[in-house]
């Protein structure tokens, strides 16, 4: 036999038999839902024939419709951010309710050292910290104060889980409600705008994608290939195991949170750069989007299984979905619809296709 | 050098009135493979968890390899030498051959980078086909993931642990309780592989015959006492049950006797 070869022992081993990454499924999955706005885009009689993938109009160099492409990738790029660190608590065998408020929290508290001493020639004095002189600080201060903010509230989240044992879902639904309460008192509900044009530049054009894709290549390297990844996945496969190995659980625990929290931040600080404006009501429901991020991309919620590329695939799932209604004039009440269905529908293969695997042997 | 790897003096355990182990004396030889019998809740488990550091002795000494030790934990234990494979498997289902025997203490590159330093698969992958080599065991590919191991692989992984780290003392409780016929041949075949190497070891079974082909020594635990310790070789199984089930007694515990 060409493709089996010798294993250990002497034992035949047929590659055949591996199992198929689960990523590739859901890069299969992505390219059968634009397959699909595609086709339906090609005979829905009012389309008028238009394409969603490709450029019919030469307007770009290549073939590809690059301005679609673009906003799908810029659309979820910032909740891709926190779908990354999500990924990480859910691999874990936790979960992250707080990261769309600790959103809202840090883009307030971030965006008001990033403000402007003087706006159209007058003085800024709407501006949160114009008393005490802090306005016009570099670009590096907000950014700094947000990160410690996110760590901050991470930390707390990681302590909760890792030492009093309370379930994960009630000590960041906790913090969700916390972390959003902290960013309507900041202000006492008002918007912070009018950024320095240094802060402002995060956010600006395409920026927000680099920055997802340099941390998803960052964070994607961190858990395949160092002790902090390994660990992640084998106290969510095994914390018993995790536990008797050797490997300081509480510790770690309060580590992911805390990196997740920070995660959070950095998406915060690209929204408010965007937005040139931070307001309490920031993030609402980002949680729930970048949970469903990481379980369309086969991050599995039981913990232990599924991997970085996994989520930026699911990411990209949902960017296309929200850009393939817009394409067909759907409204906005089935995108939501459908959005809910494929979460069911992703869980439920998922967990169809585990059951299969085990049945096999 | 002592010839002696692991020794109890009066080791005692007390779960509040309840004597689960008394007054335990055991001796085990370098290289020496030695079967703990008993009929449940006669104290070795018990026993085990004293040893292994799950648990604290109430009273009495341990020394090990020399030394007077007191575990603190589990891991104490492990770092001292003495691995455990035990019923439940400490296996992490979604990870592979290498990364659970490497589990928590991982062969690293670049160490400056404290948690986040860099994983060597090469060395972890080289270093677990040299284990598994070692100990004979067979498995199709070290880079599938748990899983979707049958309850003997798994097994095998969970020993194979073992040898990778050169632990001075193994332990196993029931090892091919919940295997069939051709994985436990397997798990024995590896037993007899470490004792070829000179590898001590306890084996806590139920299988007589079983533990006639593998140990050299048969210590037999009842109501929480040592009360025999025979040479596989003298004795054969109907004794043996004899002194499990009390109707016959030895009056002295004497390693030398039965060497």
């Amino acid at each position: 036999m060409a493709d089996a070869i010798m294993g250990i022992g002497g034992l035949k081993y047929d590659h055949k038999k591996r199992h198929r990454p689960p990523e590739l499924n859901v890069f299969l999955a992505l390219i059968l839902i634009i397959g699909v706005f595609e086709i339906l885009g090609q005979t829905l009689p009012y389309m008028n024939g238009q394409s969603f993938l490709f450029d019919t109009q030469g307007r770009f160099d290549s073939i590809f419709n690059e301005a679609r492409l673009k906003i799908v990738i810029l659309q979820v790029a910032i909740i891709g951010i926190i779908a990354l660190g999500v990924t990480q608590v859910i691999l874990t065998g936790g979960i992250d309710l707080s990261s769309g408020s600790i959103v809202g929290a840090t883009a307030m508290i971030a965006m008001s050292f990033a403000q402007v001493g003087e706006v159209n020639g007058s003085p800024n004095t709407r501006a949160v910290f114009f008393e005490q002189g802090w306005v016009d600080l570099p670009v590096m201060i907000p950014v700094m104060v947000g990160l410690a903010c996110g760590l901050f509230a991470g930390l707390i989240n990681g302590l909760l889980v890792a030492y009093t044992r309370i379930p994960p879902f009630i000590a960041t639904l906790g913090m969700m409600v916390t972390a959003r309460g902290v960013a309507k008192w900041w202000t006492k509900g008002q918007p912070v705008s009018f950024p320095t044009e240094s802060f402002a530049t995060i956010g600006a054009g395409m920026t927000p994608v680099y920055i997802f894709v340099a941390l998803a290549v960052l964070f994607y390297l961190i858990m395949r290939h160092t002790v902090y990844g390994k660990h992640t996945y084998a106290i969510g496969s095994n914390m018993d195991a995790a536990r008797m190995s050797g490997i300081n659980v509480q510790r770690h625990l309060t580590m992911v949170y805390t990196i997740a929290g920070g995660l959070a931040a950095i998406a915060a600080i690209v929204l408010s750069s965007k937005n040139l404006t931070a307001q309490a009501g920031m993030g609402v429901m980002y949680e729930l989007d970048a949970i469903a991020m990481a379980v369309i991309g086969g991050i599995s919620l039981q913990g232990g299984r599924g991997s970085i590329i996994g989520t930026a695939l699911g990411a990209l799932i949902f960017g296309v979905i929200i850009s393939g209604f817009t394409y067909l004039r759907l409204d906005a009440y089935y995108q939501e619809m459908a959005k809910g269905a494929i979460i069911v529908g992703a869980v439920v293969l998922d967990q169809w296709r585990q059951r299969r695997a085990a049945h096999r042997l | 050098m002592n010839d002696i790897i692991l020794e109890t003096r009066g080791l005692t355990k007390h779960y509040g009135g309840v004597h689960a182990l008394e007054d335990a004396n055991f001796t085990l030889r370098r290289g020496e493979h030695v079967a703990i019998m008993g009929d449940n809740g006669a104290g070795k488990s018990t026993f085990v968890r004293q040893i292994t550091g799950v648990e604290q002795p109430t009273r009495g000494e341990i020394h090990f390899d020399g030394n007077k030790v007191e575990f603190k934990g589990p891991i104490e234990a492990r770092e001292a030498g003495i691995e455990a494979v035990f019923q439940t498997l400490a296996l992490a289902d979604h990870l592979d051959v290498p990364d659970n025997l490497f589990l928590g203490r991982e062969k690293t590159k670049w160490n400056w980078l404290g948690p986040f330093r860099r994983l060597d698969y090469a060395a972890m992958h080289a270093d677990t086909l040299a284990a598994l080599e070692k100990t004979g065991v067979k498995i199709p590919s070290i880079r599938n993931t748990i899983q979707f191991m049958s309850g003997g692989q798994r097994q095998c992984v969970a020993i194979a642990r073992t040898a990778t780290f050169h632990s001075k003392l193994t332990i196993m409780d029931e090892p091919t309780a919940a295997l069939g016929v051709q994985e436990t041949a397997q798990v024995e075949n590896i037993v007899r592989a470490l004792k070829e190497q000179g590898e001590p070891l306890i084996l806590i079974s139920h299988n007589m015959r079983q533990v006639m082909d593998l140990c050299d020594r048969i210590v037999v635990f009842r109501r929480g006492r040592i009360c025999a310790n025979l040479r596989a070789a003298d004795v054969s199984g109907e004794e043996v049950v004899a002194y499990i089930t009390g109707a016959k007694t030895q009056a002295e515990y004497m390693v030398e006797d039965a060497l």
